[in-house]
């Protein structure tokens, strides 16, 4: 006890505020991650569907949805926490935890989400798709049985790149007063330069991010047949 | 079964349209073996996709079974298709699903009763000798596996027709056969009529009973196989039973000035065409006999056509122009179709 008091004294002081801090932050990933992928999902069949080729064209939903994907990609997440203030106040009438980062962390991460598993459904081969119509399958029995279960691991492993990117951006959140283990870095390691602090932070970020890696694999390795 | 008529489908790519198919009428009886041969690009692949509307013809009719398919509302279009089974060069089975739910799937969309779906893929499951292999996923499977599978999931609806896209293109020559002769027994023991798009010419000759040769969007010529194929009037035909068959090398070789065809001047150089009622030997002699021509072949080989065996000699004649002339008159009543190749010439 007293070694570790000599290597990181001041994360035996303030250890009382991290239990919160990875809650908040397990928090924030779940939402994100679950709420992304409800709303994400359908935008990426629906681009899927709709591309030139696709089994229902549509020029116009595909472009919409393309474009507004490519849109909400190329802005730099630290923008997008201001420009989501007026609809986070709207929705969860606050500003300051974790509710306040909804709103960015989820618009920021439904085109990400979106993007992964639509080329986890354009990686299905062509082909299998002809057949399923030959056999007289609707556009939605092939939605329903070619893309969202044909490439399970493909779509397990999107989605565990876009949860590792989501705890980078939580950790950007909490330098904005949403919490998390990002706050923590930025409140004490940074302004109070407690850098064990910090330190242990990076430690928990990358166990958080090694434990999604190891899931993702082994889902990935259980749904590979 | 199925007839096109004057079907026409063009691809409008950045480099301008791309006519794959032009204008092809072909009239696919019940019951038959119908096969569409042409070198890659021809259009083969795009005619067939036309006759199940996986490609939706620019012009023309597609009539299934008496229904004009054009015309046909999206839910009679897609029972239409459940009635036409297709299998793939690349299989395109269904990565995810079992080797049994992968033949049940077309089922399974229709909701039939389980017991019902069951009995019909055990059924097909012995039918492909793979009952055993039933819980295992295709990427445990062979390629002449994967085919089979498919096959069975193609007969699962009971359907009127297969259409088999290059189905053997990705295999190799012994598990070819045994598609084919699969492909063959489905045709004859459930009555159901089989078209086959191939580049390959003994797919062609071990399966089908009428065939159309393709070139570059157009059927060149079609009818049943033994006829086009032993009397072919278009080049791209006799380029196909080139590539089948030994005989077509002699003209590679007179064109290299071989020795082995150099002709002296009382020589003629000449390719015989005979059926199963002929037999090589018994005609050599008799003509050699009756009028005094030496033949020696060059070439010779036995062709079954479906079931029609087809002898072709390429045979050097000896002897003075009339005994030629003679001999060959002989051979021509008697069924031998005789082509004069070369000449010797007076040096």
């Amino acid at each position: 006890m007293d070694t570790l008091s000599n290597l990181i004294p001041n994360v035996i002081k303030f250890a009382n505020v991290f239990p919160q801090a990875i809650v908040d932050t397990l928090i924030m990933l779940t939402v994100t991650g679950v709420v992304s992928f409800i709303i994400g999902l359908p935008v990426a069949v629906l681009v899927v569907v709709t591309k030139p080729g696709g089994i229902k064209p549509n020029r116009w939903i595909f472009w919409i949805c393309d474009k507004i994907i490519n849109l909400f990609r190329a802005i730099p997440f630290v923008i997008l926490i201001p420009l989501m203030y007026g609809l986070t106040r709207a929705i969860f009438h606050t500003s300051i935890g974790i509710k306040s980062a909804f709103v960015p962390l989820i618009v920021g991460t439904i085109p990400f989400m979106a993007r992964q598993l639509e080329s986890a459904m354009e990686e299905i081969p062509e082909g299998i798709v002809e057949a399923s119509t030959s056999m007289g399958m609707t556009c939605w029995q092939i939605i329903t049985n070619v893309y969202l279960k044909q490439n399970i691991p493909g779509m397990i492993r999107g989605i565990t790149i876009v949860l590792i990117a989501v705890i980078g951006q939580i950790a950007i959140v909490g330098t904005v007063g949403a919490g998390g283990l990002g706050d923590l870095a930025i409140r004490f390691g940074w302004q109070r330069q407690m850098s064990d602090i910090t330190f242990v932070v990076l430690i928990l970020l990358l166990i958080i991010i090694s434990v999604i890696q190891f899931f993702g694999d082994w889902l990935v390795r259980k749904t590979t047949h | 079964m199925i007839r096109l008529e004057h079907v026409t489908k063009t691809f409008k790519t950045k480099d301008g349209d791309v006519h794959a198919v032009k204008d092809v009428s072909i009239h696919i009886k019940k019951g038959e073996i119908y096969g569409i041969i042409g070198f890659s690009g021809a259009g083969k692949s795009t005619l067939v996709r036309c006759m199940n509307l996986l490609e939706r013809p620019n012009e023309g009719k597609v009539i299934f079974d008496g229904e004009d398919l054009m015309e046909a509302s999206p839910s009679a279009l897609r029972k239409a298709r459940a009635k036409i089974g297709m299998i793939f060069q690349h299989f395109n089975l269904m990565p995810a699903m079992t080797i049994y739910d992968n033949i049940a799937l077309p089922l399974k969309l229709e909701k039939r009763p389980k017991d019902e779906i069951d009995a019909k893929v055990m059924e097909l499951l012995d039918l492909i000798d793979l009952v055993e292999r039933k819980d295992s996923y295709p990427s445990q499977l062979s390629g002449g596996q994967k085919q089979r599978v498919a096959i069975a999931r193609a007969l699962v609806n009971d359907p009127k027709v297969l259409l088999c896209d290059e189905a053997t293109s990705a295999l190799d020559p012994q598990t070819t056969q045994n598609i084919l002769r699969l492909i063959r027994r489905i045709n004859e023991e459930r009555k159901i009529t089989v078209v086959v798009i191939t580049h390959e010419m003994f797919v062609v000759k071990e399966l089908c009973d009428e065939v159309a040769v393709m070139e570059s969007g157009r059927v060149v010529e079609q009818g049943e196989i033994v006829p086009v194929f032993t009397h072919p009037v278009q080049e791209m035909t006799k380029d196909f039973i080139a590539t089948a068959s030994n005989a077509g090398k002699v003209d590679e070789l007179i064109a290299k000035h071989h020795p082995l065809v150099a002709l002296k001047h009382n020589q003629q150089l000449v390719r015989l065409q005979y059926d199963s009622s002929n037999t090589a030997e018994a005609m050599i002699s008799r003509i050699s006999r009756k009028w005094g021509v030496d033949c020696s072949i060059i070439f010779g080989s036995v062709e079954i056509w479906r079931d029609t065996p087809i002898g072709q000699l390429v045979t050097i004649f000896t002897g003075t122009d009339e005994q030629i002339v003679r001999a060959i008159e002989d051979l021509k009543e008697n069924n031998v179709q005789v082509e004069v190749i070369k000449r010797g010439h007076i040096e």
